[in-house]
């Protein structure tokens, strides 16, 4: 009666009609400006399919604003975001997470007063295709698709070793723990891209090897696309195929992991300008970087 | 693709051995039902026997009929306004004002027209409905504009509801009857079997308040487990989701203004139905009992219901009714035996009822913001570990 199905069988509006590496989400020109302050100075990039691209950058470097202009919560003024073709200017939220763009919060925005349950049920909010009159009869095939869904949330919870929360109010839930649910509800919308703002930040590091176990495992078994915010350079740099820089909203670099970690412009931004430029032990590495990233431009 | 895990109903053998094991779940629909485990099944069904039944008990007067009826409208009201205020979070002060438009609805379609006021003598099946309807239309139109604003500044903006409701109830005089006349209620009767008048059913004899007192508690059954579904379901997640967490609820793809317009919609119904029912209950109906200051204390009286009762719980809006209409009964039956209360003493039975009010729902939010289904769950829990503390 029980089988363990893979998530790819559960979620698979995951999938994406597009060939590997060819560009799912492109952000073109973002301009954010709050009053005076520009959080997000004309930044550009191409996210490929099936790609893990991070953005890294000191605090208030813009990252988050980034991913509010991404989910719709912030208008950008200047700049444009295509996903799949299409932009994303102008579309309300809930209309982008139709399109399938989900996402992690930095600081957990999760439904403290619902089960971990319902929490995963309400990210399957777009994927149950019933009324509110069929809701209160629940019979036929409100009950059916319930059932049905359950069935898809609990598979994530199997995934993300919840199980024993899983009718637990979220707001009495540990602090790992909560991150853990906020992964699995990004992941109940059956995105195809999924945005990972901080999702290790203030773990300690059995947590974070197990959220970069998880993130690499939905890579795996979803082939899913990910853009990933996190301060945690260990991770960034272990788990990301490209790197993009922002200091003070500006992009300052953008390439793989190893080149940007030898990257002047990177050192200064994260350690400040030194006398003597003490911070590499390899200037050739950094001229090389540089020149890698003159060239590629 | 097989079926979903445990879609399927386990066979007879697996259930028996099921016994005395009340929480073990074979199958998800078996787990997400209402009434998931045996004892909240029979307990169910006893309490509704029960209250089928108490009329028909020798001791049991009429006015007592009478004030269980007030229960039973009262709490669905409350569950209208639970589903608003405790499931989508948005404050109502004016819930009153629905409950008004359903009962001058209900009258108007199904009360005696007379030289003042206009009426249809239309049948309970058409005047319920449309008690309803007319309420939940209102509400919809209200929607969305109280959905740009939030907790207090949507108190105020409901608030405002009841005195446009009291200029509205004064002026239309051939709907309301006019200021401190009003009208009267409608007549009961489906397809000609009259509701609130004494019946002779299967030889036995039926007081006027019965098959009222048996009609409304159908229907609250009815509406609580509507209201229920409505909680669990997709659209009651929803409502949640935008109490707790307005944007993350629209990233995770929940339209904000849809949810809170429906939410304001659906209650506004249980208000018109709930209205439309206290207007037979009360006989008479006037703009005071609806608008104004008179709207007012109604509503709070709705809040209280679902503050002392619980927040964003079917049970509770009907506990919560259930205290509100009975707790001034106890105090004055209680009254003559505690010194310095009433008349011409210290505190009038009234200013008792009054200040008991009041402490209470202190007290309530300060000590068991959950109510009284709280407290009922701390019990249960309490019993349940016993004999440990946790």
């Amino acid at each position: 009666m029980t089988t363990i199905r893979p998530l790819s069988e559960a979620l698979t509006g995951t999938s994406v009609d597009i060939p590997h590496g060819q560009s799912l989400l492109r952000v073109d020109g973002l301009t954010m400006r709050f009053g005076g302050n520009t959080a997000v100075d004309d930044v550009s990039f191409d996210v490929g399919r099936g790609e893990l691209f991070a953005i890294i950058g000191p605090n208030g470097a813009g990252k988050t604003s980034i991913f509010n202009c991404m989910s719709g919560v912030y208008r950008p003024q200047a700049g444009d975001l295509t996903f799949l073709g299409e932009s994303l200017l102008d579309v309300r939220p809930d209309d982008i997470a139709r399109r399938g763009v989900s996402r992690m919060f930095q600081n957990i925005e999760l439904f403290d007063n619902l089960t971990v349950l319902d929490n995963l049920m309400l990210g399957r909010h777009q994927h149950l295709s019933y009324g509110m009159l069929a809701g209160m009869v629940y019979v036929g095939r409100a009950k059916r698709t319930e059932v049905v869904n359950r069935r898809i949330v609990e598979d994530i919870i199997d995934f993300l070793e919840i199980e024993s929360v899983r009718k637990f109010p979220v707001g009495m839930l540990p602090y790992g723990v909560k991150k853990r649910v906020e992964l699995g509800r990004a992941m109940a919308m059956e995105p195809k891209l999924l945005l990972l703002d901080e999702p290790v930040a203030g773990m300690n590091v059995e947590e974070t090897e197990d959220m970069a176990r998880f993130i690499l495992d939905i890579r795996e078994e979803l082939d899913l696309t990910m853009v990933l915010v996190e301060h945690d350079m260990g991770l960034v740099m272990d788990l990301a195929d490209r790197v993009m820089v922002l200091d003070f909203g500006v992009q300052i670099a953008l390439d793989t992991p190893d080149r940007v970690q030898r990257d002047p412009n990177v050192i200064q931004a994260y350690l400040g300008e030194g006398d003597e430029g003490p911070t590499l032990d390899d200037e050739a590495a950094a001229a090389e970087a540089r020149s890698g990233q003159e060239a590629r431009r | 693709m097989t079926g979903p895990r445990g879609d399927t109903a386990p066979p007879k053998a697996a259930r028996a051995t099921l016994r005395g094991r009340p929480s073990l779940y074979t199958d998800y629909a078996a787990d997400q039902a209402i009434w998931n485990t045996p004892a909240k099944r029979y307990w169910t069904v006893a309490l509704i026997l029960a209250v089928i039944a108490t009329p028909f008990l020798p001791f049991v007067t009429r006015s007592q009929q009478a004030d269980l009826t007030l229960v039973f409208v009262l709490a669905i009201g409350g569950i209208g306004l639970n589903l608003l205020t405790g499931y989508a979070g948005q404050v109502s002060l004016g819930h009153a004002f629905f409950v008004g438009v359903g009962a001058f609805t209900a009258s108007v379609l199904g009360g005696m027209p007379t030289q003042n006021v206009v009426g249809f003598e239309l049948d309970l099946l058409i005047w319920l409905p449309a008690a309803g309807l007319v309420s939940m239309v209102l509400g919809l139109l209200v929607a969305p504009l109280a959905a740009r604003v939030r907790g207090l500044y949507l108190a105020i903006l409901t608030l405002g509801l009841v005195f446009i409701g009291e200029h509205l109830f004064k002026e239309l005089r051939s709907i309301s009857g006019g200021q401190g006349v009003g009208r009267r209620g409608p007549d009961p009767e489906i397809l000609g079997f009259a509701l609130f008048h004494p019946q002779e059913i299967f030889g036995l004899q039926l007081d006027r308040e019965t098959p009222w007192y048996l009609f409304t508690f159908l229907l609250l059954v009815v509406m609580a487990i509507l209201g229920r579904n409505l909680a669990r379901s997709r659209m009651g997640r929803a409502f949640a989701a935008v109490r707790d967490r307005d944007i993350a609820a629209e990233i995770m793809g929940v339209p904000l203004l849809r949810t809170k317009v429906l939410a304001f919609g659906v209650s506004s119904f249980y208000a018109g139905v709930a209205g439309a029912l206290l207007a037979v209950s009360f006989g008479q109906v006037t703009p005071e009992n609806f608008g104004g200051l008179g709207g007012l204390l109604l509503s709070v009286e709705f809040l209280a219901i679902i503050l002392i009762g619980g927040v964003a719980t079917m049970s509770g809006s009907i506990i919560g009714a259930t205290f509100v209409v009975l707790m001034p009964r106890l105090v004055q039956a209680f009254a003559p035996q505690i010194p310095l209360i009433g008349d011409g003493a210290l505190l009038s039975v009234q200013q008792l009822e009054g200040i008991l009010f009041g402490v209470l729902i202190v007290l309530f939010l300060i000590l068991e913001p959950r109510g009284l289904f709280g407290l009922w769950l701390r019990i249960r829990n309490y019993w349940k570990a016993w004999p440990f503390s946790y």
